[in-house]
């Protein structure tokens, strides 16, 4: 009876594991490219509860994308706690991110003076990577009387002490306009109230004479001071991309302290989908093979085994999409080859079947004998494979190999459910079918036929222990 | 019918000597292996051109955009992998703000030259993460060896001489870590196929299953002392691998029929794993059979002690618990 309630709760798990793993678009995964029916994704709100997913989460080598790993120097903020100025390197990385309209990106610090930054579906990568790495040093400068050099302008602030103009007087709402007349891109801009007291002493003593706006050392534009100006004006003379990047650097702020790219990895979407195709079809191949393998060698509980197997990868599937795990082509070479260690703890398993069966059992006590002998072997060695999987998943940490760690981590995954599926699938399928006579062929358990030990042994005949009905004949054959 | 291993161990560790040995060679002397960028630090580039290009244009027109060092190889149809040294990035110090960072400058130079080109990758490496990288590396795989050892001394607790399993398995973990590295140290040489980041996980992938199938004839070992207790070490050891001999195998076979099926069918950024991943495999089922568990025997002879003695010349040593 307790078996019946195994075998549901299998069925349950598959059932609702089938449709969140079943692709959007099943013809693109099958050699053919024959239409099938797809999956409308799955939408599930149990009260604050909300899943809401349509595909897999895929890393950027299979969406396409770029991975950075900036390095922050620190030995130019010495003093200060390292962890609070790359907190604030990354505060003004992600504002100056999610200005720019990426989708889903993500920023996060590793060690002490690192930062990731990974850029989904960016098309114009090193316009990105200006962007999110250079500080805009804006400043406006007026001609030296006596040499005519530009030098930075400066006036009384407020407190009554002479200081420099530059973009950091600007509030955080500069914006690109349009000149309604000439069309052309604008970054329109407004000072705080310091800003405003410079800028109308410098606007006044310049009347007529040009103001030079300098970006990074770059003359940008140098108009010609027509009226007095305090709170508001507008840069012109900038391309829109540059405009665009100059608005949302000045609204974000400076990093503070410099930063470099030491690493990037940059992958083109359609390599991306490319792999992912190729990925899938060899992963279905080789169930196939396994599959074939398995019925061919250990008969109806290779069969079993592979039905175990199908919903092994279903669940492992569902688990990913769950999680989500962030599926990367290293990810899914980990998965297809935990695909090949589930069958591992089969093989265990049907082999000990088979010794016990050889040496006499009846088919319901090698069952059992089966598993309770295989378990210390698969525990082991199981154990000890996820042991190496911390590991690799701590050194892809470590050195920020996202690579490496989701391979770790989909292997790991992979052997715990397969874990399951050996000890509870297979074996509840096992015991389900030793109720029937037609299973009780020793041909079908892939022994010698006839056996002389299967066949004439003490009992002369397999028993079932459970029901105690005693003979059920396996000499037929 | 009972197989005699234990016998015939001088055979078996000799192949495995002849095995490691040619790429241990190549492995020791200058240039061992060919590390990739992640080790050495470079730019890589996939490029796809819809107009023909020949190799040595592309060489060419590499050396004049300032990159004469530039390895081109072709992949595909159209399709070309670009080693360089490391571009200068659009974030560094040392540049200043230009209106065009260096990759622009090169896909510019490229286009000009052949028409309209795609950037299907680039990675970047700097010296600084390639030195991590080598670091790192070695430390995950004495990691690893710790790890297993300690766990496999406490599983096999209940046993005499619990630590000679945990021994005999790092024994044999090495030896087959040995042979991928020496077959790819010798490909290196031959071929010019480089070992990457993906190359240090296939290594431990391959420690990983060496000691699961070790384990699983271990843990075999294990039961019979208990259920044959007073029969020759040597015995127990034999009975054990013909027991176990239809598992290994026929997980080793499913386990490579997976990897066949990557290689043939998966996508060409893993094709150098998954090669290791083939060698290392089958390099553990053997050892699992032929070397770990023959160890163990050769242990309880006491002709490693005797080795050991030989080797530090003569002196008598105690013999190893």
């Amino acid at each position: 009876m307790r078996n019946r309630w195994r075998l549901i709760i299998i069925a349950i798990l598959t059932l609702l594991a089938g449709p969140a793993v079943w692709p959007q678009r099943p013809g693109n995964y099958i050699p053919g490219g024959d239409a099938l029916p797809g999956s409308l994704g799955i939408h599930i709100q149990l009260g604050n509860f909300r899943f809401d997913r349509q595909g897999a989460t895929l890393g950027l080598d299979l969406q396409g994308g770029t991975h950075l790993v900036l390095q922050a120097d620190m030995s130019k903020a010495p003093g200060q706690d390292a962890e609070s100025v790359l907190k604030g390197v990354i505060q003004v990385l992600e504002r100056r991110v999610n200005a720019y309209g990426v989708a889903e990106p993500l920023i996060q610090a590793q060690g002490q003076d690192r930062v990731i930054v990974e850029l989904p579906g960016v098309k114009d990568i090193e316009e990105a990577k200006k962007l999110i790495g250079q500080t805009a040093q804006l400043d406006f400068r007026e001609r030296d009387p006596a040499s005519g050099e530009w030098r930075i302008a400066t006036a009384i602030g407020l407190d009554g002490e002479e200081k420099e103009l530059t973009g950091k007087y600007f509030r955080p709402n500069a914006q690109v306009v349009f000149d309604s007349r000439t069309n052309q891109p604008q970054v329109a801009f407004e000072f705080d109230d310091e800003g405003s007291a410079l800028f109308e002493q410098i606007t006044r003593r310049l009347i007529q004479r040009p103001l030079g706006i300098f970006l990074d050392n770059i003359q940008i534009s140098a108009p010609t001071v027509q009226a007095v100006i305090s709170r508001n004006g507008v840069i012109t003379g900038l391309r829109l991309n540059e405009a665009r990047t100059l608005a949302i650097q000045l609204n974000a702020g400076a990093v503070p302290v410099p930063i470099s790219i030491i690493e990037e990895r940059t992958v083109d979407a359609t390599l991306g989908s490319d792999s992912v195709r190729k990925s899938i079809v060899a992963g279905e191949i080789a169930l196939l093979v396994v599959a074939l393998f398995m019925v061919l060698y250990y008969r109806l509980p290779g069969l079993l085994a592979t039905a175990a197997l199908l919903i092994y990868t279903v669940l492992t599937l569902a688990v990913f999409k769950l999680i989500p795990v962030t599926l990367t082509l290293a990810g899914i070479a980990g998965f297809i080859l935990s695909i090949g260690m589930a069958v591992d703890a089969n093989i265990l398993i049907f082999e000990r079947l088979r010794e016990e069966l050889r040496w006499g059992k009846s088919l319901g006590a090698a069952i059992q004998a089966g598993f309770d002998r295989a378990w210390s072997s698969i525990r082991d060695s199981n154990t000890s494979t996820l042991i190496t999987c911390v590991l690799l998943y701590w050194f892809g940490q470590n050195f920020g190999a996202s690579l490496i760690m989701g391979f770790a981590f989909t292997l790991a995954i992979g052997v715990l459910i397969s874990l399951f599926s050996a000890i509870f699938v297979t074996r509840s399928l096992l015991q389900a079918i030793i109720g029937s006579s037609w299973t009780l062929n020793p041909a079908l358990f892939g022994m010698a036929i006839p056996d002389p030990r299967l066949a004439r042994g003490p009992a002369g005949r397999l028993r079932i222990e459970e029901r105690g009905t005693g003979a059920l004949g396996g000499a037929g054959s | 019918m009972t197989l005699d291993f234990t016998g015939r161990r001088w055979w078996f560790y000799a192949l495995s000597l002849l095995l490691i040995v040619p790429g241990f060679i190549s492995l020791v002397l200058p240039g061992g292996l060919r590390p990739g960028i992640d080790f050495t630090s470079g730019t890589i580039m996939t490029l796809r051109f819809d107009r023909p290009v020949e190799q040595g244009q592309l060489r060419q027109a590499f050396a004049e955009l300032n990159h004469p060092e530039a390895i081109v190889q072709r992949s595909d149809e159209g399709t070309f992998v670009v080693r360089t040294l490391p571009f200068e990035q659009a974030i560094t110090e040392s540049v200043e703000r230009q209106a065009q960072t260096e990759r622009q400058i090169v896909v510019g130079g490229l286009t000009d030259r052949f028409g309209s080109v795609e950037v299907l990758g680039l990675d970047h490496v700097s010296p600084i993460i390639a030195s991590e990288i080598v670091r790192y590396a070695l430390l995950a795989v004495v990691a690893a060896c710790g790890g297993i050892l300690l766990y496999l001394w406490w599983a096999f607790r209940k046993v005499p001489h619990p630590l000679r399993y945990g021994t005999c398995a790092v024994a044999a973990l090495i030896h087959d870590a040995l042979l991928v590295l020496g077959v790819f140290s010798i490909l290196g040489r031959v071929f010019g196929i480089e070992i990457d980041a993906m190359f240090i996980t296939a290594i431990l992938t391959v420690i990983g299953f060496s000691v699961h199938d070790t384990i699983v004839v271990f843990d075999r070992i294990r039961e019979n002392i208990v259920r044959h207790a007073g029969e020759p070490f040597s015995d127990v050891v034999n009975h054990s691998l013909a027991q176990t001999l239809g598992r290994s195998l026929n997980t080793s076979i499913t386990v490579l029929l997976t990897l066949v099926t990557l290689r043939l069918f998966g996508g060409i950024t893993i094709h150098n794993f998954v090669l290791a991943l083939l060698i290392g495999i089958t390099s553990g089922t053997y050892s699992s059979i032929f070397n770990a568990s023959l160890l163990l025997d050769s242990w309880e002879r006491g002709e490693l002690a005797d080795l050991g003695r030989r080797l530090v010349g003569r002196r008598p040593v105690p013999a190893a618990a």
